[in-house]
Formats: C-alpha cells, structure tokens, sequence
C-alpha cells in the first residue's frame, strides 16, 4: 500500500495565487521609493533653505520682498515646498497606517493628505506673489 | 467572549482546565535602550517638523502680503515664546535630517550591523545638539548685527 503524497508548495505564493495566474502588482515598494528620492532631493533644498534664513535673519520686509523677487529663489523655493508638502504626506501616511484602525483610517488619510495638499498650495501661491510683486511693493 | 480574537488566547493548563494564554511581552518590560528612542524620535521629529512647516508657509505668507502682515509675524518670531518654537522646530529639523541620513546609509547597506548602529547613536545625538546650537546661535547673531546696525 502506498501512502498517498503529502501536498507541498515550492514558492513563497499561495496556490490560488498560483491558480489564478496573478503576480504581485509591482507597485508595493513605490511609497517607499518615493519616500528616499524626495528625502534624498531635500538634502540640498534644506541645506539651501538654512543658509537664505542665516542671511535673512532680522531683515525687515523690503530685504524679504527683494529676496523672493529674485527667480532663482523663487524656483528654489517652488521646488522646496513642492516635495517638503509630497515628502511630509508620505511620512504622515505610514505614522496613520501604523496608529489610526479600522474606520477611522481612511478619513483620518484624506483628512491629512487634503491638508497638506492645501497647504502646499498656499505655500505655492505666496512664492508665485513674491515673484511676480512689482519691486516698488504694489 | 466579546472579541473573536479572544479565541486565539485560549489554553489548556496541564489538569486539562481552561485557562487563558498570556500575551506577548509589552514596551514596559524591554530594557530601554538608546536606539528605540533615536526611533520614535525621528518619526516624532517628523511629525513636529511637519506642524513646524505650516507656520514657515505663514512666514512665506506674510512676507507676500505686504510689511503690516510682516511686521506682526515678526511680533510673534521675536517673542521669546515664538523663538522657543523656532528653536524647537529647527532641533526636530536637523534631528530629521541626522536620522533620515542613517536611514539612506542603512538602505544602502552600510552602518546597518548592531554594534555599528548602538556606536552611531550617541555620535548622532553629539552632530544633532550641536549643529542645531550653532545654528541658532548664528542666526541669533546675524538678526543682532541687523538689528544693532539698524538703530546706529
């Protein structure tokens, strides 16, 4: 008499996986890339940040209005507050995996990313005033 | 029994009685060590330097409305509550950057051996503390110089 054959899986993948003919969906590490490159980005955005608020520190507005006058600055600015608002939603996002269950997670998600998209927006627009302002403050 | 994961805690002592099984061991009983608050501080440093970068967009706001909405950002920049906050927003922002550096050296493979992680730890309170102390110090010093050189 033979024993019939114990069943035995030769991939990390269950057999309906297998059945269906479906792999992963290729998109499990974007969050976490984007994470790196945006933080990667903001390395020399920050550094850049730090040394204009050095030479800005105590300037009355007139300086300031010149400052962010300027396109250099404004383009850095622009690309500072674009990926400071991306990179802070993808953090935020893993710290609301990580605490918020249940039903409460899906608003608790768009409640944040809403309010940082908006933020970022106002961010956007009050550079984009400074850089188009005439010199003269009108 | 009023959660079904009530179900996996269930065990037999050794009489055959019911009892039920302990769970797995909580945050208070592990020793603290220097790596698990480095940890949750970068993820806290995060979340405060986030709150931080609201109130720069308001700084960046008001200087696009015009000098009255600028001069009453500086009320609040010059108080020493509102430089307690700047102080704190720049420690949480350097800690963010120190932390974010080992995590990209770790994603790389490099640094990532235990006694190699529990030797970076102090160096990387040591680089935070004290590039943040000269920071603030220079831009305490440098608002000073603009200050005094204004009323002369």
């Amino acid at each position: 008499m033979t024993s019939s054959p114990t069943p035995r899986m030769d991939v990390m993948r269950s057999q309906l996986s297998r059945a269906r003919g479906l792999g992963s969906a290729k998109t499990g590490v974007d969050h976490w890339w984007a994470e790196r490159v945006s933080a990667i980005a903001l390395v020399p955005l920050s550094g850049w940040f730090v040394l204009q608020v050095v030479r800005l520190a105590g300037a009355e507005h007139a300086t300031v209005a010149a400052w962010g006058g300027k396109p250099a600055n404004s383009a850095m600015l622009l690309a500072l507050m674009v990926l400071t608002f991306h990179h802070m939603q993808l953090g935020l996002q893993v710290v609301i995996d990580d605490y918020v269950h249940g039903k409460a997670h899906l608003p608790a998600s768009l409640l944040m990313k809403g309010a940082a998209l908006l933020i970022g927006l106002f961010a956007v627009v009050a550079v984009l005033k400074l850089a188009l302002a005439r010199p003269d403050g009108a | 029994m009023q959660d079904v994961r009530d179900a996996l805690y269930i065990g037999h002592r050794s009489d055959g009685t019911l009892t039920r099984r302990p769970m797995s061991p909580h945050l208070q009983v592990y020793r603290f060590r220097l790596s698990m608050f480095l940890s949750i501080a970068n993820r806290a440093a995060g979340v405060a330097a986030a709150l931080g970068a609201g109130l720069g967009v308001c700084w960046l706001n008001a200087a696009a409305k015009g000098p009255d909405s600028f001069r009453k950002v500086q009320k609040v920049t010059r108080h020493p509550l509102g430089r307690a906050a700047l102080a704190g927003w720049t420690l949480a922002l350097v800690y963010h950057v120190v932390a974010g550096l080992r995590h990209l050296a770790w994603d790389a493979g490099y640094r990532f051996e235990k006694k190699q992680i529990n030797r970076d730890g102090p160096v990387a309170v040591g680089v935070t503390l004290g590039a943040t102390l000269v920071l603030l110090a220079t831009i305490l010093g440098v608002a000073a110089c603009r200050s005094s050189k204004r009323a002369s």
